[in-house]
């Protein structure tokens, strides 16, 4: 092997890299926040809509959960534009990512409204609770409780999956990689470092979750 | 957390433990098959310590001592037959026809003889904890260790499975019962341990230990137990 | 728009397009089929791995936790350039589909490796204990006892990785892996109207995923209720 590995060359682009992390990040809340309510809006249809309704969000669901993200952002970035909507890269990876993620969203918290024990709201109405009450004190906690390791752990992945903007040309993380290796072709220590800060990145996210999710819904987790 | 225990059992001998719960009782079974790690002090099979730390020790006690466990423990992917003959067979290498014969006999001696096919989820609490004997039976232990065996079941069942430890003690074999059940514990033992907080109160014979409990805290014991 | 989608269609699905379109479906299912099974046999060895006991194995159960933490949170495509990139200065001459595979396989390892363990963990550790005692090796335990209970709870998600991966593999485009989505590019970039082209490619992967899917689904529900 004729080739030795220069890290010391790749450090110096650690900040740019680091910079394009927070692209990353924007993309990936953004779309993770878009695709709750998405998701929301669809569980709600799912379990309470009438059979027209259901049958449309069971279709998106399906559609968006069976296909590659990578290739529907390639749909409405090339296709669109023949129905005249033109959208710049960035546009096109948000609004990908953010139905794609309004799809298992939704089937989170189906999952979620599912699990809600007929026998918690007898109990609620027992007690003398107001449906008003019955949400705030019993069916809510108990959802957000339920939902939050799912839907953390979604946020994770998209996370990563933010990855594929790179394609598009978006500076976010990888799409920076990309770039240095342009410039310096260190390639494999400029997308190991790439790796790392993704490592860092998705570990420190997987950690502040835990916490507020024991902090806010008590929700047990473990650390390690 | 254990402390201050010593005593010995004789070949025939059957030892009884008993006290309140988180006594340590289960605990000190545990560490005789290594299943707990003892920190200090030693535990002697056949006048030769054990060293627990010791791989080839640890096998080599293991082998000498069976336990049945206070949840059966049974192998939920195998018949009552393969659970008593597999260990004879896959562990000490013995041959399969001869264990499969003798299991059938371990099993019909416990009263299950129809149920050799029959599979844990099958068998009621009482039927499991007798091929759970069996098990222990067909390894062949210089002692056989008992872990409250009858304290997990339905109070119906309990009886079928003193039986077969009477059985048992009636063939003279080396056991150390840790039990709740007071009166079996006074028709079998020959010595009664009574343990409390990890340590070892008092020892002597059951008419002594059960009757004439001489410390405080032994006294209390019997006071509840006795009480329904 | 629509007009000129409808125009395409005949001028679409010629049978040469047809050829190529199935020829790369072909590599999109074989490249996630391959990648994960060998991944899933590494990712048991690395679960195994996790299961040793001893001052000596701690190094190797170290590699095997970082290793499944590493490659669960690295995005696919940056573990691709990786893999590329280190072929490439290896001078392994791999073709992209090979690389394309090993990276499929070094990612389903570590999501396998969780699955087992998750799978070997559902086992009542009260069965471990008791083939433990009766001294059987780690060997014999997953042999006899672990595995045959432990598959149906690793099968289902095993299954569901397989087919979740089966669009991760659209990333393989990148680096020239005539699959699905490069076929799409190409036809796109040969003129051929966007919706159209990626409008089949969409349709030809829900019709890979969506019924293996569903399967995937039915069977997890049969092993659930099925015992032994």
């Amino acid at each position: 092997m004729n080739y030795t590995l220069h890290f010391g060359q790749v450090l110096q682009y650690v900040p740019y890299l680091v910079q394009g992390a927070w692209i990353s990040f924007q993309i990936a809340f953004l779309a993770f926040l878009g695709g709750m309510v998405i998701g929301l809006m669809g569980a709600t249809a799912k379990m309470f809509g009438g059979l027209w309704l259901r049958g449309l969000v069971n279709a998106y669901t399906a559609f968006f959960m069976n296909t590659p993200q990578l290739v529907q952002i390639y749909f409405f970035f090339f296709a669109l534009p023949q129905a005249g909507i033109l959208l710049g890269p960035y546009e096109a990876v948000l609004i990908g990512m953010t139905l794609n993620a309004g799809a298992y969203s939704a089937e989170i918290q189906r999952a979620g409204f599912l699990s809600v024990h007929k026998a918690e709201l007898e109990a609620a109405e027992t007690i003398g609770f107001s449906l008003l009450q019955t949400v705030w004190h019993v069916i809510l906690p108990h959802i957000c409780r339920v939902l939050f390791p799912p839907l953390s752990n979604h946020y994770i992945i998209m996370t990563l999956g933010t990855s594929m903007a790179a394609i598009f040309g978006v500076e976010e993380l990888t799409g920076r990689a990309f770039n240095v290796n342009a410039r310096t072709f260190r390639s494999i220590e400029i997308f190991t470092v790439t790796a790392g800060i993704y490592v860092l990145v998705t570990i420190v996210a997987s950690f502040l979750l835990l916490l507020l999710g024991r902090w806010l819904f008590r929700v047990k987790g473990k650390i390690f | 957390m254990l402390a201050g225990i010593g005593f010995s059992v004789e070949k025939g001998e059957i030892v009884s433990l008993i006290g309140p719960s988180g006594s340590g009782k289960s605990t000190l079974l545990r560490v005789l098959v290594g299943l707990n790690k003892p920190t200090s002090g030693t535990v002697s099979l056949g006048g030769r310590a054990i060293d627990y730390t010791n791989r080839r020790a640890l096998r080599e006690a293991r082998d000498r001592f069976a336990i049945v466990f206070q949840q059966y423990n049974l192998f939920q992917n195998m018949t009552a037959l393969r659970n008593v003959a597999i260990a004879p067979v896959k562990v000490k290498g013995r041959n399969a026809a001869e264990v499969e014969k003798e299991a059938v006999t371990l099993l019909e001696k416990v009263g299950l003889g129809d149920k050799l096919n029959a599979y844990p989820d099958e068998l009621s609490g009482g039927q499991q904890q007798r091929v759970a004997i069996a098990r222990a039976l067909a390894l062949r232990p210089d002692i056989l260790l008992l872990d409250e065996v009858t304290s997990a079941l339905d109070p119906e069942l309990v009886k079928e499975v003193l039986d077969s430890v009477s059985l048992l003690a009636r063939e003279g074999m080396t056991m150390l019962i840790v039990s709740h059940e007071m009166a079996f514990v006074r028709q079998v033992s020959k010595k009664v341990v009574f343990m409390d907080e990890g340590r070892m109160v008092e020892i002597g014979p059951p008419g002594e230990i059960l009757d004439r409990p001489k410390t405080g805290r032994a006294r209390e014991f019997m006071a509840k137990i006795l009480r329904h | 728009m629509l007009t000129a989608f409808f125009e395409e269609i005949p001028a679409f699905f010629t049978y040469y397009n047809g050829l190529f379109l199935l020829q790369a479906a072909m590599r999109t299912i074989g490249l996630s089929a391959i990648g994960c099974v060998v991944g899933f046999l590494l990712g048991f060895f690395w679960a195994i791995v996790r299961l040793l006991s001893g001052k000596a194995t701690l190094p190797a159960r170290l590699a095997s936790i970082l290793y499944v933490e590493f490659f669960r949170r690295v995005p696919f495509l940056v573990t691709l350039m990786i893999v590329f990139f280190a072929c490439q200065v290896l001078k392994l001459g791999f073709s992209v589909f090979t690389v394309a595979t090993i990276s499929v396989c070094l990612i389903a390892a570590s999501y396998t490796a969780e699955i087992v363990r998750a799978g070997f963990e559902s086992v009542p550790l009260k069965q471990w204990e008791a083939a433990e005692v009766m001294n059987f090796t780690l060997a014999q335990k997953l042999r006899l006892i672990i595995i045959p209970q432990a598959w149906k709870v690793i099968l289902p998600p095993a299954f569901s990785f397989f087919i979740a991966f089966i669009k991760d593999t659209a990333l393989a485009s990148q680096i020239g892996v005539i699959e699905l989505t490069y076929v799409g590019k190409v036809l796109n970039n040969k003129g051929y109207s966007a919706s159209l082209v990626f409008g089949t490619i969409l349709i030809l992967y829900f019709i890979i995923s969506y019924p293996l899917a569903r399967f995937g689904a039915r069977m997890e529900k049969r092993l659930a209720l099925s015992k032994h």
